[in-house]
């Protein structure tokens, strides 16, 4: 039976590992190998690395961080973080990384998800949406670092990113980040509901209540977390932690009932 | 010495830590030569299977390959695509299979009665069919990572010796004589993945 995949989210800044809130406040947490090698004694599900200065900055992905990520890691890792053409897609397949991620390029020229997904397999582009809550309801989609605004609508957007070619959607919750009070539901189920592809969701996760709540709204989805995995207690200090296998179990529970 | 074949894509790396931390003797290659030298061979694959089939093919390691597996009866493990590419043909391409295992590729369908998502993402769990030394003592509740939108139907169901569930039950490991195949990925797959390698270096 298929499980929820439970995923750690980590965000490198400055060849660093920080932790936002509401995609601001970073804090430092350390360096990104040593929590890939924690992961790896917990068996990890899968583990997404996002560069989070890349596209902000409109730099080359730093290629030869992610060659030493992918090396390290023993579990399937997705990159996201500055991938604007489908030759840097290549190259960094070619690390041994499993998944890219894409956003703002993608939301700039949607073409470019058709190219990854003809050269790399559809199975290996994820589209990640950074979606923020609007003052008078609805959510609307962002882009660099939440900061700028992007014409299409979120479950529009999601739908054209399946119709080009993308193997997965995770939807990213900006007003949720490093809250630690839940997922924002509402936005991934419509999206889940909208779309044939495996959906992840990230953004807001604090316990293992918060992503029991999400499988039982949304079924086998990926569940994926940062703070939650790097932070211990309400100062946040930094603990690198994973699900037990009880708590695996407990979750997966809920998939099969 | 295990040569995993490194014709320009997919996860050659994971394959050579994991064989680095056995201690087993391992070669990541694209050297006709060294198919030579070797005693058994990992073909792995990602993307597209035309792709993949035309990455083979210009890499001049078809027919050292086909020599090596057909000729001197080595035993090879195709992993994902890889294992895809050991059928005659795929739904996904129009490219001509290796045809070392009886079968085609077919893209995975729902019944109508059950809606799901594709790919098949994530890990799931697997059943052994019969005793074969590739899946000895593995974790069957702990299952392995499957990333793949086709799946293999053998025309021969003694060649099928392993099936998981998703959008009904399918072949998910494979073996004729000496090719073997695995949809999932045993580099990814944490400990029980170490294990079927294992397994595979001490047929």
């Amino acid at each position: 039976m298929l499980r929820a995949r439970v995923i750690p989210c980590l965000l490198v800044r400055n060849g660093g590992l920080v932790k936002t809130r509401k995609f601001d406040d970073d804090k430092y947490v350390g360096d990104p190998i040593n929590a890939v090698r924690i992961f790896n004694e917990k068996e990890v599900d899968e583990l997404i690395v996002a560069d989070i200065d890349a596209t902000a900055n409109g730099a080359e992905p730093n290629y030869a961080m992610i060659a030493n990520l992918a090396a390290e890691c023993r579990m399937p890792l997705c990159y996201g973080g500055g991938v604007t053409t489908v030759d840097q897609a290549k190259r960094i397949m070619g690390l041994g990384v499993e998944k890219i991620s894409v956003s703002a390029a993608a939301i700039e020229r949607p073409q470019l998800i058709t190219e990854m997904a003809e050269k790399v397999g559809g199975q290996s582009v994820v589209v990640v949406l950074d979606v923020k809550k609007r003052t008078l309801g609805g959510h609307q989609l962002r882009t660099h670092n939440g900061k700028r605004t992007a014409k299409p609508g979120v479950v529009e957007f999601a739908q054209l990113a399946e119709t080009m070619g993308a193997g997965e959607i995770v939807i990213n919750s900006i007003d949720n980040d490093g809250m630690m009070a839940g997922y924002d539901l509402a936005i991934a189920c419509q999206v889940r509901a909208a779309v044939g592809v495996p959906v992840t969701v990230l953004g807001g996760a604090g316990s293992l209540a918060d992503m029991q709540a999400a499988v039982d709204t949304l079924g086998t989805v990926g569940v994926a977390a940062g703070s939650m995995f790097v932070f211990k207690g309400t100062y946040r200090a930094v603990l690198i932690s994973y699900l037990s296998g009880d708590e695996r179990r407990a979750l997966q529970d809920r998939v099969a009932a | 010495m295990i040569a995993v074949l490194d014709y320009g894509f997919g996860n050659v790396r994971a394959f050579s830590n994991i064989y680095r931390e056995l201690n087993i003797a391992h070669v990541v290659t694209s050297d006709p030569a060294d198919l030579n030298r070797a005693d058994k061979v990992i073909l792995p694959g990602v993307g597209a299977f035309d792709h993949a089939m035309e990455r083979l093919h210009a890499s001049g390691l078809t027919g050292p390959l086909t020599e090596c597996v057909i000729g001197d009866a080595k035993p090879v493990l195709g992993v994902c695509v890889g294992m895809q590419m050991l059928a005659r043909s795929s739904e996904e391409g129009s490219a001509a299979g290796l045809g070392w295992i009886e079968g085609v590729v077919e893209k995975i369908a729902f019944p109508a009665s059950e809606a799901g998502q594709l790919p098949h993402m994530g890990w799931n769990t697997i059943r052994s069919r019969g005793d074969n030394p590739l899946l000895a003592g593995l974790d069957d509740a702990f299952g392995f990572y499957f990333l793949h939108s086709y799946r293999f139907r053998c025309d021969n169901a003694d060649d099928v010796i392993a099936q998981a569930d998703y959008a009904g039950e399918f072949t998910c490991a494979i073996n004729h004589g000496n090719v073997y195949g695995a949809q999932f990925h045993p580099e990814k797959s944490h400990h029980n993945g170490v294990r079927l390698l294992k397994n595979f270096a001490e047929l």
